[in-house]
């Protein structure tokens, strides 16, 4: 039967975060369909990288390891995944939605004339019904994501022109290993066989890669504002809570625009998925753009002037007050508590 | 150095960023006539790049390309408004319902018309889909090497162009020959504004539809006869040479099975004010039970 296929990207030798989520999302669809799990992965040294893989449950692994493949470029990555994609002709094939998956992923949509899902949250198997064709096609990809702003959620399937192929959200899906024993086939890609020198006309001149000191994805607890924060300055009540909690700062769109934090702390569709053990929603209203990267934290505080704020149907706890108010309070009294 | 030759790819898409509550029917599918239509935000920081690369090289021809139902034309004008040279709408009926490998199948079919070219511009997404994939699509299909994510140009010479990317963590600066194609991130500088003598020279500019359509005045029907370059090409199926099975619907391979409208899960919330002895029982809770502490 057709595997379903993830592309791993890896950096100095390790397999990125996202693509051992997808390696987890990928396991569960491949035993709903009763099917081999197969990844690819490409880069630098990868002698042993196929251990980071196979307890994943894959059953085949083709490694391509070439000095030329990182930092990643479009063209040999495309080149080579292509290559393996029409031997392998999987049914389902699965990249992150990051810098490299959504560069990647259209390229090989294209060349594989097949449909392709951008950014889903949610992946299913399910049936659908053709009422043209008269037909019902078994065990279809059913790619979930938000659209028109987060406003709606869509479920996209592709019947006709296979592979179905979909990106999916950093954070979303959850890591999980399937046996720590399993055993998979480790496949030696023939790079030199495959690439061709116009597949390095675009050059690399420089690489700045900054080691964030922002960790939004794993802070169990995060502080988060919007534009009823009011002001950059109020901002620093919001760190000082956050500080002293051992959290991260986090804002939503409107804070990002409005200049009060930087954007790389951007929660929300646009922005990071974060899945917090508490989630302190501070002088946010709830637009769904932002409540879709933060909505499956464990416990939310919403504090906001508005009691109809839609955040607060979220929250556990809703505090109607001032932003400037009540989080020098919380302050004080976590303080006062605390052992 | 020679002049350069670059298409901008536009789109016109519906304002998601301020969707309202009555943008959504009863039914759960979108209200597109109650949401107002703008110019796609990455692709006028597309156009900008462009406008800067004439900038530097003022002999640079810079083509603003759109696909769209009749009122996609206020593109074209935007542009010209802006500083483009020249505005081709790809407008058909049949074009209806394409996802995005139809509609790089289409972009790259007006494309090939319009060659030669060095440059293809575009912006890294549509906010109606944020899918960030008919660039790619089209780089790919036109066989030519793609620079997604662009923030800046830093030089150009005849045969090659050196770009800074923004990627999730960091920067990194390429160089591609041409032609090529870049996808312009947001952080790329902002779209100068318009021009006011251009809005005065293309303020009546309309595609031949337009014209029939609209109670055009007489005045505007003159204004074209005389000014042949009021004219915006509309290009149909048959103009750009498209396979009918490649297009639209039946070139789409991706269908929208169900949309649901997302409702906030309201489950019980314990509503506090913003007293002390409020807050410092929350706060008690909180580490009584862990979450904090």
């Amino acid at each position: 039967m057709k595997s379903v296929f993830v592309y791993c990207e890896v950096e100095d030798q390790k397999v990125a975060d996202i693509s051992q989520e997808l390696l987890s999302a990928g396991k569960r669809l491949a035993q709903k369909l009763g099917c081999p799990m197969e990844a690819m992965v490409f880069g630098t040294d990868l002698k042993d990288i196929s251990n980071q893989i196979a307890h994943y449950g894959v059953d085949k692994i083709h490694v391509a390891d070439d000095e030329r493949l990182e930092p990643f470029r479009t063209l040999p990555h495309a080149s080579i995944a292509t290559k393996i994609l029409k031997k392998e002709d999987p049914q389902i094939i699965l990249l992150g939605a990051t810098a490299i998956g959504r560069d990647l992923a259209p390229r090989l949509a294209s060349v594989l004339n097949c449909g392709l899902t951008a950014d889903c949250t949610i992946l299913d198997i399910g049936d659908h019904f053709v009422k043209k064709e008269k037909k019902e096609y078994k065990d279809l990809l059913y790619a979930i994501r938000p659209a028109f702003g987060g406003s709606i959620m869509a479920n996209i399937i592709n019947w006709d022109m296979h592979p179905q192929m979909a990106t999916v959200r950093e954070g979303v899906m959850k890591k999980e290993i399937f046996d720590e024993n399993y055993k998979a086939e480790v496949i030696n890609v023939p790079v030199d066989e495959i690439v061709k020198d116009e597949d390095f006309i675009v050059k690399i001149i420089e690489r700045h890669i900054e080691e964030s000191d922002v960790n939004l994805k794993e802070a169990p607890i995060i502080v988060a504002g919007g534009y009823g924060v009011g002001s950059k300055k109020n901002f620093k009540y919001l760190e000082q809570l956050s500080d002293l909690l051992g959290g991260e700062v986090g804002g939503s769109r409107a804070a990002v625009d409005a200049g009060f934090i930087d954007h790389n702390r951007q929660i929300g569709q646009t922005g990071v998925t974060v899945r917090p053990k508490l989630y302190i929603a501070a002088g946010i209203s709830g637009a769904v753009q932002h409540t879709a990267g933060m909505q499956d934290a464990s416990l939310i505080i919403s504090i906001n002037n508005d009691p109809d704020a839609p955040m607060n149907k979220l929250a556990d706890y809703v505090i109607e007050g001032d932003v400037s108010d009540v989080i020098p309070k919380m302050i004080k009294y976590y303080k006062k508590n605390a052992k | 150095m020679r002049p350069l030759k670059i298409i901008v790819l536009a789109k016109q898409v519906p304002d998601t960023r301020n969707v309202g509550s009555d943008a959504m029917k009863p039914d759960g599918t979108v209200n597109r006539g109650k949401l107002p239509v703008i110019f796609n935000p990455d692709d006028l920081h597309a156009l900008e790049l462009a406008l800067n690369i004439k900038d530097r090289n003022p002999e640079t021809q810079v083509t603003i390309l759109t696909m769209g139902p009749k009122r996609a034309a206020d593109i074209i004008r935007e542009g010209y408004y802006r500083g483009a040279d020249y505005g081709i709408m790809i407008s058909d009926k049949r074009f209806g319902g394409a996802d995005t490998l139809a509609t790089s199948y289409t972009l790259v079919k007006a494309i090939q018309k319009l060659s030669p070219f060095d440059l293809i511009l575009g912006g890294r997404q549509a906010i109606d889909g944020d899918t960030a994939q008919v660039g790619p699509q089209c780089a790919e299909k036109l066989n030519i090497p793609q620079v997604t994510y662009v923030e800046e140009v830093v030089s150009f010479t005849d045969t090659e162009i050196i770009a800074k990317r923004r990627l999730d963590k960091g920067v990194e600066t390429v160089s591609s020959p041409f032609p090529c194609l870049m996808t312009v991130h947001e952080t790329s500088p902002v779209c100068r504004s318009r021009h006011a003598k251009q809005v005065m020279k293309y303020k009546y500019a309309r595609t031949n539809t337009e014209l029939k359509s609209r109670s055009t005045d007489e005045l505007i029907l003159s204004l074209h006869e005389a000014r042949p370059y009021l004219g915006i090409p509309e290009w149909g199926v048959e103009d750009i040479d498209a396979e009918m099975e490649k297009i639209g619907l039946s070139g789409s391979p991706t269908k929208v099975k169900s949309v649901e409208s997302i409702v906030l899960t309201s489950e019980e919330s314990k509503v506090l004010s913003d007293s002390d002895a409020d807050i410092e029982m929350m706060i008690k809770e909180l580490i009584e039970n862990h979450t904090i502490g």
